[in-house]
């Protein structure tokens, strides 16, 4: 197949050209009335995206990676583009989540309601992501700044908004801090890299030694500036906020694809290095696993719709970066089978996530399109006014929970396969215990999510009347369809997705993949796959005949979890609050979450109010008093701004003098 | 020829002088109006004849040498001020400051690595004596218009330091650079015309008060 797609175009150029297109669609919008502009911004991202999905697959399984060097006359040395299956496997999800989410903002940022708005909105959405897309190509470490800073800041152009609002501004604001600080991380990390190799091309696979001290410093520079991208903790303070504030498809798009560029960094940053210490494997995965376990106890405490997305995107995020971790430990320790099923894991929740997260922000979206709220504690019994609406969501939310037989049960299979693999091992048996805490992972994930489902679309509206919601149209339907069918389809064939990760596998760590026999996990992988249809067969067959029960015997219709009472009000009802209490009391030294009670007092107390507020710890606690106290310390540099114009003149003069004196 | 062109620019210098020496500003707009004539004779004297050339020179002579300095005047005119009281440097301590960058750029420009054609010229010594001199005076002075004399200097300077490409500089970059002087002034002239509304006065010190706290 490969060569016959090589014979009428290199997919390479088609791939390149694809994100350039995707780039200028929102151009003619500029100029046009909003209207036409947005269907032509996503006509051409869908087309553009129809001929880079293709592309990308066949340069995924290309045998070798062709360079094109960008004419350019900066003076940063040449400037490389390349396709290599890593990049490869990482433009999958951005040309898949761009098209559909572009299809879903006809529905839910239509022009006509929003006029003012909506070209600014389709410009940076193709922008961001043209630039990521550029991003994964880039082989030299100028151009890689610039895109990143292209895509840096089309994000908070898009964050922004709705900037009419005090707490966007804030969200966008911080975003933008915590950026630039990544950013600055990675302006050392690149200046360390020059340093190292002697031009700003980014050094081959494996040319690196992992020994001396400044490859420390490399790596850690590289963990700041990408990891506070990929919302690791605790570099994720910018992270929930800015998921929660932007428009729902840009969310997606943030938290589906740009999350995973600090990723591609983390990775891309590794293959330079050859033998790595076991403590940078360490590291990973102790950092990771934090990560999944704190972020989903938060997203269990949040109340927020989109903002508890957020948190358990930092979890997902984190569970990546643990199997990287592990696999890290695995190339270290030379242990073949440890290094494959982590790398595996990693790399196809890369893929997994980039399903399901973005299928639940935008079922979000379609919600708040709904409801005008994000407040879960408001909404409920949504299941029955928008039943397409909930079952997608449910898709979504039993794959990211890690339950067969959808996609994520299959990347975090891999994962326990990699940590019980070192059960009889005697170099590392502690990776063992990562197991145990993976589950627990997981079964908070279960908890967050059951809260979201439950308390969204089950029972009965928590606040009635206030909107009438309906059913989405079709335009805001089909994308998430998509990504279900896709959760669906990597559940029930997860071959499949060994066949997709392993190219990128073999990219990253050529010689372990070259000792592995990938037959064996694929047999595991069958067995997983029968069992995950024979399970859908039972789910069916069972949903038949609770159907056929139903109407066997008389049903009479009472309000969800009534509880026997003769006229419950939805007050009654537990909210979503109330719901995961007690599991967020577990977790209460690191989330604290705020409830004011009121003091109840006699018999007949008076009525009163009860409100809850989680706290985002590590910005709260840590990082904003440590800017206040910053901020005095500081204070003499703002005199420097004082608004003398001719001192100002005086500083631009002494600095001329001093490089005048300085070339002496 | 280059004897002339040396001696033109030693001109040159002793006008910085009398700009930054001098409080009262007609007298300075006419110095540097001077100022803007000679360096308009300058490529002339250093290159061989071409009508780009003559195009460059009497480009330069009518914007440096008649139009900005008559938009200044007019400008000091509707203003109505004479004089740059209470600089922020007193006159002589400027001059001094003057004779000394003029000294230290005469040293820098002997240890740069020139062309051996461009070694024993003055232009470049000149050109960042200038330069020198049009920051001191947008540095000391208070008055918005002498600000854009400072400019004004300060871009002679430049200019001196291109006449060494003036070969081959396209017409086009000649003229972006007049162009970018002269839409320089007109802003300037606005910004004066604000200040002098909104603070009843032209003293650029007043500016802080636009500071943001």
């Amino acid at each position: 197949m490969y060569s016959a797609l090589q014979d009428v175009c290199d997919p390479a150029i088609v791939a390149i050209i694809a994100a350039l297109f995707i780039g200028s669609a929102g151009i003619p919008g500029l100029f046009l009335r909003p209207g036409p502009g947005q269907m032509i911004a996503t006509v051409t991202t869908i087309l553009a995206s129809l001929a880079g999905l293709p592309a990308a697959l066949a340069l995924l399984f290309a045998p070798a990676t062709s360079t094109f060097v960008l004419a350019w006359e900066l003076p940063f040395g040449p400037c490389e583009l390349a396709i290599d299956p890593l990049s490869a496997f990482f433009l999958l999800p951005i040309f898949l989540v761009t098209a559909t989410g572009s299809l879903f903002a006809l529905g839910y940022w239509p022009a006509a309601t929003h006029r003012s708005t909506e070209r600014g909105l389709t410009f940076f959405y193709g922008l961001l992501a043209s630039s990521m897309a550029l991003l994964v190509m880039a082989r030299n470490g100028v151009f890689f700044l610039m895109v990143w800073e292209v895509m840096a800041l089309s994000a908070y152009f898009l964050l922004v908004t709705e900037h009419g609002r005090e707490d966007v501004r804030r969200a966008g604001t911080v975003y933008l801090i915590a950026t630039h600080t990544g950013s600055a991380a990675l302006f050392v990390f690149f200046s360390l890299l020059a340093g190292q190799t002697g031009s700003f091309l980014l050094p081959a696979s494996g040319s690196l030694s992992a020994l001396p001290p400044v490859a420390l410093a490399i790596g850690l520079t590289a963990f700041a500036g990408f990891g506070a991208k990929a919302g690791i903790m605790p570099l994720h303070i910018w992270l929930p906020s800015a998921h929660a504030n932007a428009p729902s498809h840009v969310s997606a798009m943030m938290s589906g694809v740009m999350l995973k560029m600090g990723l591609y960094g983390i990775f891309r940053t590794l293959t330079f290095f050859h033998d790595p210490p076991l403590v940078w494997g360490a590291f990973l995965t102790v950092t990771g696993i934090t990560s999944a376990l704190l972020g989903i106890a938060f997203a269990v405490a949040q109340r927020d719709l989109k903002r508890l997305l957020a948190c358990s995107s930092i979890e997902n995020i984190g569970i990546i970066t643990t199997g990287l971790g592990v696999a890290m430990l695995g190339v270290s320790s030379h242990n073949p089978p440890l290094a494959y099923l982590g790398m595996a894991g990693a790399l196809l929740h890369i893929l997994n996530h980039s399903f399901f997260k973005p299928l639940l922000f935008l079922g979000s979206g379609v919600i708040i399109h709904a409801t005008g709220t994000r407040e879960m504690n408001l909404m409920g019994g949504l299941g029955k006014e928008m039943p397409r609406t909930a079952l997608l969501f449910l898709v979504g939310s039993v794959a990211i929970c890690g339950i067969p037989p959808l996609n994520g049960f299959v990347s975090e299979f891999l994962l326990y396969l990699g940590f019980f693999s070192q059960l009889q091992a005697t170099s590392m048996p502690y990776i063992v215990l990562l197991a145990p805490l993976l589950a627990l992972v997981g079964g908070l994930a279960m908890i967050a999510f059951t809260k979201l489902y439950s308390s969204v679309f089950l029972g009965a509206a928590r606040k009635p009347g206030a909107t009438h919601p309906h059913e989405a149209a079709l335009t805001m339907l089909l994308p998430m369809g998509i990504f279900a069918l896709l959760c669906l389809t990597i559940g029930l064939a997860p071959q499949l997705a060994q066949r997709l990760v392993s190219p990128a596998l073999a990219a990253f760590m050529p010689a372990m993949a070259r000792s592995i026999d990938p037959a064996e996990y694929m047999s595991i992988l069958g067995r997983l796959s029968l069992f995950a249809i024979l399970l859908l067969l039972v789910a069916f067959l069972l949903t038949l005949f609770l159907r056929w029960r139903l109407r066997q015997s008389e049903v009479t219709a009472a309000p969800t979890w009534g509880c026997g009472y003769q006229r419950a009000t939805a007050r009654m009802e537990y909210t979503a609050t109330a719901f995961s209490e007690l599991a967020v009391s577990v977790f209460n030294g690191i989330i604290r979450q705020r409830i004011e009670r009121p003091a109840l007092t006699g018999i007949f107390p008076s009525a009163a109010r009860c409100n809850d507020l989680p706290t985002e710890t590590v910005l709260d606690r840590i990082i904003v008093p440590l800017f206040n106290l910053a901020g005095p310390s500081f204070a003499f540099l703002r005199r420097l701004q004082h608004g003398q114009m001719h001192v100002y003149m005086l500083y631009i003069f002494v600095t001329l003098f001093i490089l005048m004196l300085w070339a002496h | 020829m280059i004897t002339i062109a040396d001696q033109l620019l030693v001109l040159v210098l002793l006008i910085n002088f009398i700009s930054l020496g001098t409080s009262r500003l007609m007298f300075s707009i006419r110095a540097v109006a001077a100022q803007g004539v000679i360096l308009g004779i300058l490529p002339g004297l250093i290159h061989p004849f071409s009508w780009h050339l003559v195009g460059i020179t009497a480009g330069i002579i009518a914007i440096k040498g008649f139009i900005i300095p008559l938009l200044l005047n007019r400008a000091v005119r509707s203003a109505e001020i004479k004089r740059e009281v209470e600089p922020f440097l007193g006159y002589v301590p400027t001059l001094l400051l003057g004779a000394l960058f003029t000294a230290l750029s005469f040293g820098f420009a002997s240890k740069l690595p020139l062309l051996p054609e461009h070694q024993h010229y003055m232009f470049v010594p000149a050109s960042i004596a200038t330069l020198m001199a049009g920051f001191l005076i947008l540095t000391t002075r208070r008055k918005a218009i002498s600000q854009v004399i400072g400019y004004l200097v300060l871009e002679n300077g430049i200019f001196i330091f291109g006449l060494l490409l003036a070969d081959a500089m396209p017409i086009m970059v000649e003229a972006g650079a007049l162009l970018d002087l002269l839409v320089g002034t007109f802003v300037m002239g606005i910004v004066i015309n604000h200040i002098s509304r909104e603070f009843s006065s032209l003293d650029t010190s007043r500016l802080t008060s636009l500071k943001e706290e």
